[in-house]
């Protein structure tokens, strides 16, 4: 089992032409995901190597049967194929897009309210459930199939080296989501740690924050009240200044709040066994896990 | 991005948003100039630079003469202003503004910002102004009125009015306060701002409505559309090496420390940056190439770092993902070829084509130290500059 992707979830790609698009489509499939079909406005009727092209995420879907769409797009018109895709009834919607303006996905978020697809970014290396489907930029043989752990984390590479440290101990994952590092983004911490409570294959989470937003915070709430599985917790950040954007634009300690001192006293409070340093995870996770 | 008070107060008078009369000056004659033209006394001189809390570091002050203007403005320009955001380093002005002194009755606080827990915007305004707000928030919580608005929507009367009475506004001023409070949310949302605040909006003696001040700041991922605002940018305001890395698309931000650190992903690089902390050394900047940087960036990255003279070590960490150890390798071996390293450099790799990288390394002759994991490098970086 896994949450939100798995072997017969079958992949559109929305801006499948462009450079970005068409390297991660040929990895995707290269991992064995269902990729089914391509968008890009007026590339209609063509071929990305055997992935045919449609006009619109409508037809992709009718035509194609797509439920999932993976999102290249640049941001000027990123937050328009979200939308599109919202509209075409694409189940799950994941947008790797970096650099989106937050007033625009601030609109898709409040356009996407009480709508039944979900989104897993923007600013995200996608998710992936090892051995099954990949939606995203990340490194496959960095993961190992067959779970039992789930990770969920706001960042790309350093989710990367969590993983490699979990297969470096011989825990395989179930599902690694990256929620993204944008200040507004659509899949949050909670409905993930959720999800992963509800999946009998999974028995542990590893949680990956950073500075900024109070979303840490939040989940660490949501899990002392509802969770029952261990999850090991990390925050990047301890040393980051205030006031500054640190390359995520969700990355930044605003006055007083957003520090990664807060985020870790409320995951201490929240009952999870919290990383201090990134260098042993793999070891604390293997302590924990166990 | 940020911008000066002066230029926020130019878009505040594009949309009919009342300002004091008033005039930017770079030296003191042309400050005396403004003031003459301003007709009556007194005006303020206020310092022009990115940072809060100018009036406590001495930085605005009251003239009652074209004389005295004169003299404070030829002390502000060229003073290095220290407050409490821009460090003991303080930044040195270059300009002030010149503004027609009001008669206040009552200082208001207004600010709109976005809120990203909920996605909506939202509108903060209290009657305790001319304060710092987050001490407000913290001791009297109760003093701030919080409007969220759908950006879907967009503001209504209702959020006009909401505001207006919880602000205790007298008729006169409510009727000048809501039309303004529109065309505020109409320039947040037309420029893309990521915070616009008024500390003080000022009520004035005669019941008009003024912005005594304005700060305004922009989400720079919508910069692409506002080529307009980016004009506005003023780069005395910024650091030298970071204007550098902001040429080739790099996220570098300078720090104190001597440890040098190029990594790839910004969450990866913050955590770097803890762990050289934690290793008991402290980082030198962060600096995030980005998940698919080419060797060249990777390239102006290293030469960005190398040209901090406070850097003893350089730690390099990269997960290859999108961006290869091979391209990495590459990149660095240009570099120093370029270059010339004469610091000590870790380097810690893993990923997509860790081997390939590591070969161009080993065969390019440069010394450079290779670590087995990211806790093993951190190790040997702290060692070598301490």
């Amino acid at each position: 089992m896994s949450i939100f992707v798995d072997k017969n979830t079958r992949v559109l790609v929305q801006g499948i032409t462009g450079k970005e698009g068409q390297f991660h489509t040929r990895q995707c499939i290269a991992y064995g995901t269902k990729l089914v079909a391509g968008v890009t406005p007026g590339k209609g009727g063509q071929k990305m190597d055997d992935v045919p092209v449609f006009n619109s995420v409508k037809e992709a879907v009718n035509k194609a049967g797509a439920n999932c769409s993976l999102i290249f797009v640049p941001p000027p018109f990123a937050a328009d194929a979200i939308m599109e895709a919202t509209d075409a009834g694409v189940d799950l919607i994941v947008t790797i897009t970096e650099g989106i303006p937050v007033l625009d996905m601030m609109k898709v978020k409040n356009y996407m309210e009480g709508k039944p697809s979900r989104l897993i970014g923007p600013n995200c290396p996608g998710i992936i459930t090892p051995g099954e489907c990949k939606v995203g930029i990340m490194p496959g043989p960095t993961h190992k199939p067959g779970g039992p752990i789930g990770v969920v984390s706001r960042s790309g590479t350093l989710t990367y080296e969590v993983v490699h440290q979990l297969t470096m101990q011989g825990i395989g994952q179930t599902t690694c989501i990256g929620i993204g590092g944008d200040p507004v983004n659509g899949t949050n911490f909670i409905d993930c740690l959720d999800a992963f409570e509800k999946d009998p294959d999974t028995k542990g989470i590893v949680m990956v924050g950073e500075i900024g937003g109070i979303a840490e915070e939040e989940a660490s709430e949501f899990i002392k009240q509802n969770l029952t599985k261990p999850v090991v917790g990390f925050i990047a950040g301890m040393t980051a200044p205030p006031g500054r954007r640190m390359g995520h634009a969700g990355a930044i300690i605003s006055g007083s709040s957003g520090t990664a001192q807060g985020k870790v006293a409320a995951m201490k409070e929240g009952g999870i066994h919290v990383c201090e340093d990134l260098g042993s995870l793999g070891e604390l996770c293997a302590e924990v896990f166990a | 991005m940020k911008i000066h008070e002066y230029q926020s107060k130019e878009l505040f008078k594009k949309y009919n948003v009342p300002i004091p009369e008033g005039g930017i000056a770079f030296t003191a004659d042309e400050a005396t100039a403004v003031a003459e033209k301003l007709g009556s006394f007194p005006v303020v001189v206020k310092a022009q630079i990115h940072a809060g809390g100018r009036g406590k570091g001495g930085g605005v002050k009251l003239a009652n003469s074209a004389e005295e203007a004169k003299r404070l403005a030829d002390e502000i320009i060229g003073m290095n202003l220290v407050t409490h955001q821009t460090g003991p380093e303080g930044r040195l002005v270059k300009k002030v503004l010149v503004e027609q002194g009001l008669n206040i009755e009552k200082e208001l606080y207004l600010s709109i910002i976005p809120d990203r827990a909920t996605a909506k915007v939202v509108i903060m305004a209290s009657e305790a102004g001319g304060m710092d707000i987050e001490e407000v928030a913290a001791k009297t919580p109760e003093k701030i009125i919080r409007i969220h608005i759908n950006p879907l929507l967009g503001i209504q009367g209702y959020h006009c009015r909401e505001a207006g009475f919880g602000l205790n506004l007298s008729p006169p001023a409510m009727k000048l306060f809501q039309p303004m409070l529109r065309n505020l949310y109409n320039l947040f949302m037309n420029c893309d701002c990521s915070l616009l605040e008024i500390n003080p909006l000022v009520i004035t003696k005669e019941e008009t409505v003024i912005a005594l001040d304005a700060k305004i700041n922009f989400d720079d991922n919508a910069m692409f559309r506002h080529k307009d605002i980016l004009e506005y940018r003023d780069l005395d305001e910024e650091d030298p090496l970071e204007i550098e890395a902001s040429k080739y698309n790099l996220n570098y931000i300078n720090l104190d420390g001597n440890v040098g650190n190029m990594v790839n992903g910004a969450g990866l690089a913050m955590a770097t940056m803890d762990i050289i902390k934690r290793s008991g050394a402290e980082p030198a900047n962060f600096l995030d190439v980005g998940g698919g940087a080419s060797a060249e960036m990777v390239e102006n990255g290293f030469k960005i770092i190398l040209s901090d003279e406070n850097v003893k070590g350089i730690l390099i960490n990269i997960f290859g993902g999108i961006l290869r150890c091979d391209v990495l390798a590459q990149g660095v071996v240009e570099a120093a070829k370029k270059t010339g390293i004469n610091v000590p450099v870790v380097v810690r790799m893993e990923g997509t084509n860790v081997d390939e990288g590591q070969k161009i390394l080993s065969e390019s002759g440069l010394k450079l130290i290779s670590a087995v994991d990211l806790k093993d490098a951190a190790q040997k970086v702290a060692e070598i500059v301490n």
